[in-house]
Order: C-alpha cells, then structure tokens, then sequence
C-alpha cells in the first residue's frame, strides 16, 4: 500500500490529539444545558483547510486576514519564503464568489493589500466579506471533483468523484452524468485505501494523479468520520505539473448533534449569526430569525414549523403579513423557558404580535398557562415592558384548566382564542393593525 | 389488527432506570401496555417500581427477550449511549425496535441502520427521534399521550411529534387504527413507504393520514409509492412552507438544500400522486373526515 506508512503515524497523531480534544469538549458538554439544537455547521473555507491540513489533506500555504494590512504583512511573510504570487478570497458562506469578484490574483504584497480593501467589506449575495484568505497561488493542470457526504436517500454515505472540478458539480450532473462517479460507502467497513482508489477510479481521474487522491480521499474520510461530519468536499482538487495533488478549496458542514463529543464551538461564528439568534442560543432556545411581524412560540419543531405556514397563510389577507420567527420551547414550558421566550421573541422590533400555539400532549396545558402567567410577571420585574398583543391557543391536554387560569388572571395583552387557525387570522389582524414600532 | 404493535405485543424499556424511561414507562403500563421488564446492565437483576407496578430489569435485551417473551424494545437511553443500545437490540435480533432518544449522531444512526440492513433486517427500527407508535385500545410504546385519541379506523404515519398528537386529537372521535411517528432525522430506520405498505394491507384501516416536513426527498418518494400501490385513500399535510433555505427548523432533518426538499415540492408529487392535501392541520382533518364519510 503506497504511502501507508506515513498516513498511519499522521492518523495515529490526528486521533491521538483529537482524545484529547474530545475528552475535554465532553467534559465541557456535561456543563451545558441539553435542550440546545442548532443548525448544522458550515465551515469557513479558511476554516475547512484548516481542518484539511490537520488530516494531512494537502492544501496550498495559506492564511486568514482581517484586514488590507494584515493580507499586506502575510503576503510579505510569502514573498520571503519566495512565494510572492497569492490569490486573495472572500469568506463567505455561498457560491458564486469568483464571479462576484471576491477572488482575485495579487502579484506581491503591495497589491495584495489593494485587492483585500477591496474585497473586505463588499456584499456576495447578501454576505459581507469580513475575512479573506491569502493563499499561494498554484499552478493548475487539472481540476477534479471529491466528496463524501450523507446520502439520505439510501440512509448511507456517499462519495461522489468526477475529473471534471472546478465547476458546480449539479452542472457536470447535466451536461456530462457520465463524468460523475456515486460511490456507496457503507458506515460498517468504511474508506481505506484499496475503497479510495476505487472511489477515484470510478470518478476517471487519470493514472498520473490517482495515487495522490486516493490517498488524500482515504485521509478526507478519516475526517469525516472524526469530525463529525456531514458533508466533505474538495473542489477543484487540483493536480499541478509538477505533479502534486491539493485541495483548491473545499466545503465542511458538521452534524451539530455530535456537540456534546466534537469541539465545534471553535467554528462558531459571531459576524455573521444573528444577534437575536445568538441571545437565544446562551438561553438555550431553538430560535430561528425570520422576516416578519407576528413573532412565534409553539412546541414541538413540527407544529411550530406548522405555526409558521397557518401565519403566512392568514396573512396574505392582512396585506402579506408573515411570521417573525421560529421558536420550538419544547415539552414542559417552564415559567422561566416561557419568560425567556417571550424576550427573546419581543425584543425583534420587527415584532407587533406575538402568537404562543401549545398543543398539550405530554405537556399539559395549565402548566403552560401558569407559565404564560409567571413569564409576564417576571418580565416585568425584569423592567421589560410588554407593549405588544399576545394571543394564545392551548389545546389537548387539560386546556379547559389552562385557558381558564389565563382567564381568571386577566392580562390586558393576552387573548385567547382556540383554534390554531383562527389563533393565526387574529394574530396576523393585530399585527396589521398595530403601527410599527418606533413609527 | 393495527400495524407493527398489537395488544399482544410485549414491550421492554431499553433505559427503564432513568427518568424518561421510568416516566414513560409508568405512561405505557398507565395505557394498558405489557411492559414486561427493562435493561440496565448495572442494576440487572433488581425490580424498578412503575405507578404500583414491580418491573424487572435485567442486563441486556437477549436476557429480558428470554426471560418474559419481549418482542418491542423502546429505547430512552441517551444520546451518548443510544448507539451501543440499538446495536445490541439488532444482534438479540427482537422484531421492532422503537427508538424515541433525540439528538443522536448521524453518524451513530448510519451505523445501527447499516448493522440491522447487515443482519438482514430481522429488526424493525423506528426513529430515531420519534414519538413512537400507539395503537389506541391496544399497546402504546413511547410518549404518545394515550388519552387523547381513541381507537378507530384511521391510520396515520407522521415525521413531527406534535402534529400527531394535534391530529390524533382533532379526529379523536373517528379514531385511529395506527399512529407512527416516524421521526424527522436524516437518517430514519421506518418510512412514509414502510407505514403506507403495513396500512394498505391492514383490515382494521379504512383511510391513511400522512404528515410530512421539508428536508429530504421521503414524501415525494412516498407519493410515488402511493399511484402505484395504495388503493385506500391517502390524506396528506406538509409542514415548512415558510421555511428559508439553509436554516434548519428544529428537526436535524428539517433543512432546504438548494432546490431540493421544499415543501411546495412535496406537496405537488402528492396531489399528482391523488392525494388530497390540506393546507392547515385542521383542513388536513376536515379532508379526513370528508373522506371517512364517502366510504
């Protein structure tokens, strides 16, 4: 087996440090709370290559920059070591940056600067470049295509591995379906190098760069597995000609509910998250921004994804009002998870009016309501004002007692009313009313 | 008859010591289940107490499955150990394990369908990430609240918890033959298709409720599976129309990628498919019953 040797003391170091690593993200997860689920993590590319270079994936010399001064300096540091020529990209998580000219060739370190200022700041599909990535600039002979992700369809993993890279792989899937190569790789058995060498011979890479891939595939899948991913790909992987094989640029997103054993909070990323998201996710809240004026509480992810649609629904007829966001509080509904809700949900000024859908099934009902009850009496110990209508429907699971308690306590900001879809058409109804806040 | 669970069927508890096993578990006995016993490998041997009831846990399912006849396992074990748990149901080989843990690894759920399709599917999983299935009158294994529904002709298979205890109810007096909720994950072991195939060829069932969400493409194949071979009628719901691209809501499997996934999507293959599909849950359960009462 070509290169064997090495790769197995490269893996023994990667899985070596990455005990380590986890055994201190598993003690760091015992402190956290469990009710937290987010959403699968997209990598930087700065961050993929990152993670490329630890698996012995090889990646051109690169490095982040905040700043034109900082693409400056790095560019120099390149230059001493007798690399001058850099590309300087965008981080931004979408396509189609090339084209919206956030990748460009700087010849040196004056240059380099010019292009970063330029680049830094400037908006790609509605994502500010705040960082670029000044990379060496390589030479290409050929552009090929890999991956490993989750097929869902046949509940398994895939790799799929073409020679033409470089390009949106969906338009390879059109214009030459033959040039793409689907791989199944079965979660038992898994990628050595032997299944590496079949996954890039599969996609025709030529005889001169297959060794190098299938050596850098059977090194990709390790992190796959190890990191916890759910999607791995390298494209353009480039064959240069002087014969090496690198990863051009490559794309990670990670299965967040592999937290609790993974370090994935080194990957989070403040700029470019919602703040309102990022309040919600310390308070341990499932919470989602939309764009919208009724804010949403509901439990369980179906009913409130549900909640959503009947808003948007009963809202076309109050001139296209839409639901302001997601938010799941889950089974139980405490006082303190309905305060904090309520918060978060009204501290978007977007907000005009609040619609809490609970359907008890486990939960019941009267819990919810003396939990509505507390929430707004422990808003407004907080100093929080609440100034916008809140209308609630409870149903199942001991709702007679529940809307009677909301009754009984006579909140000038609830109403009640008690099916999901007339709930919707009055929330939407105050949110078409109430002006704007701050008009 | 009802599907996959029976009033015969024998329930074990696979994590019956912990708080979600001990809690649902005394749920399950409450609604009439026969929960025959429990594992833990640390405190085999001794009894755990249900609602008055003396359960007897044991270390492994091959040990309960011999000792008491258990042919369901429900899993509760936590995510960090739900893999191991399910692995060991598949090698005792019992016939269906229901598996309600949340939050597992993809990867971990990748593993344990693969080693069950390996065994050669002996095991029926359900999940992860599910509410279970409740057959009303009959067995109930997982959290669905026994109480809200009552037993019937309609059978109903479901990715969201909620939505199935919001349509159990509103159709409580027409009843329910079956109600799966098969989880909204990546990775799920039981389908749409799996649920569909086990109604069609149920007696007891006179019509079918199918609730999806975004993510994935299970409902359109679902749809496709229905023209085909499905005579009895189908309803159907889709949730996550308003849902953006890229964002994830709630559910690990509830996520738009591209054009992929999307509710609209969805919902089209199933009409094209003949099924009708209601716009609000309510509207879901009014077509219902439209269609119990031209039968």
């Amino acid at each position: 087996m070509p290169g064997a040797g090495c790769l197995g003391s490269d893996r023994r170091r990667a899985r070596a440090r990455l005990l380590v690593d986890a055994a201190v993200t598993r003690r760091a997860a015992r402190r956290k709370q469990r009710t937290e689920i987010g959403p699968p993590v997209d990598l930087f590319e700065y961050q993929a290559k990152e993670l490329f270079a630890e698996y012995g994936v090889p990646v051109p010399k690169d490095k982040v920059a905040d700043t034109p001064e900082e693409a400056r300096e790095i560019t120099a540091a390149f230059a001493a070591e007798g690399t001058p020529e850099v590309v300087v990209k965008a981080q931004v998580k979408t396509g189609g940056r090339g084209k919206a000219g956030g990748v460009k060739l700087a010849d040196g370190p004056a240059d380099a600067y010019e292009k970063a200022q330029r680049i830094i700041g400037m908006d790609i599909k509605g994502h500010t470049v705040h960082k670029v990535l000044i990379a060496e600039a390589t030479d290409i002979q050929s552009e090929y295509y890999l991956s490993f992700l989750l097929d869902r369809a046949n509940r398994t993993f895939m790799s799929i591995c073409s020679v033409e890279g470089g390009i949106e792989i969906e338009d390879v899937a059109h214009s030459n379906p033959d040039a793409i190569a689907r791989v199944p790789v079965s979660p038992l058995t898994g990628v050595d190098y032997a299944k590496a060498l079949e996954i890039i011979k599969a996609g025709r890479i030529p005889d001169e760069a297959a060794e190098q891939a299938a050596l850098l595939a059977e090194r990709l899948w390790a992190m796959f597995t190890d990191e916890d991913a759910t999607l791995v790909e390298v494209n353009p992987m480039v064959l240069t000609p002087d014969g090496r094989v690198l990863a051009l640029d490559g794309k990670v997103t990670l299965d967040d509910n592999a937290a609790y054993r993974q370090d994935h909070e080194r990957f989070a990323d403040a700029s470019s998250t919602d703040p309102i998201e990022t309040r919600a996710k310390e308070k341990h809240l499932n919470y989602v921004k939309l764009e919208g004026e009724v804010g949403i509480i509901g439990n369980g992810a179906g009913l409130v994804m549900s909640t959503l649609d009947v808003v948007a629904y009963a809202g076309e007829a109050f001139g296209g009002i839409r639901p302001a966001n997601f938010l799941d509080i889950g089974g139980g509904a405490s006082a303190e998870v309905m305060a904090n809700g309520l918060e978060i949900v009204l501290s978007d000024p977007s907000v005009r009016s609040v619609f809490v859908n609970v359907f008890g099934g486990i939960t019941a009902c009267d819990a919810v309501a003396n939990g509505i009850v507390s929430a707004l009496g422990l808003l407004a110990s907080r100093g929080e004002e609440v100034d916008r209508p809140i209308v609630v429907r409870l149903d199942g699971n001991k709702a007679a007692e529940g809307r009677a308690i909301l009754t009984e306590a006579n909140l000038p900001v609830v109403e009640q009313v008690d099916t999901m879809d007339g709930a919707a058409r009055r929330a939407a109804e105050l949110a078409a009313a109430a002006p704007a806040k701050g008009a | 008859m009802a599907i996959f669970l029976t009033a015969e069927s024998r329930i074990l508890v696979q994590g019956i010591t912990g708080s979600e096993g001990r809690k649902h578990g005394a749920r399950m006995l409450a609604a009439g289940t026969n929960v025959v016993g429990g594992t833990n490998p640390r405190k085999a041997g001794q009894t755990v107490e249900l609602n008055g009831t003396e359960v007897p846990v044991f270390g492994t399912v091959a040990e309960t499955m011999a000792a008491t006849g258990a042919d369901v396992s429900v899993v509760f074990v936590p995510e960090t150990g739900t893999k191991t748990a399910v692995l060991e149901a598949i090698e005792a080989e019992i016939p269906l394990c229901i598996v309600i843990t949340e939050g597992i690894p993809v990867h971990d759920t990748a593993e344990f369908w693969a080693y069950a399709c390996e065994k050669g599917n002996k095991t029926r999983i359900v999940g992860p990430n599910c509410p279970g299935i409740a057959s009303p009158g009959k067995s109930n294994a997982g959290i669905i609240p026994a109480d809200i529904t009552s037993e019937g002709r309609i059978g109903l298979v479901s990715k969201s918890g909620t939505l199935t205890y919001q349509m159990m109810y509103e159709l409580r007096d027409i009843g329910f033959s079956t109600a799966v909720g098969i989880g909204g994950d990546p990775i799920i072991g039981t389908t749409h298709i799996d649920c569909l195939r086990a109604f069609e060829d149920d007696p007891e069932t006179s019509a079918v409720v199918m609730i999806g969400e975004i993510g994935g493409d299970a409902e359109e194949r679902a749809a496709a599976f229905i023209e085909q071979n499905v005579s009895k009628p189908v309803v159907g719901y889709v949730a996550g129309f308003t849902a953006p691209e890229g964002k994830t809501m709630g559910h690990a499997g509830a996520i738009i990628s591209g054009s992929s996934g999307t509710a609209q999507a969805k919902k089209e293959a199933l009409e094209k498919a003949g099924v009708r599909v209601g716009k609000t849950p309510s509207e879901t359960a009014a077509l219902v019953r439209e269609v119990i009462r031209t039968l």
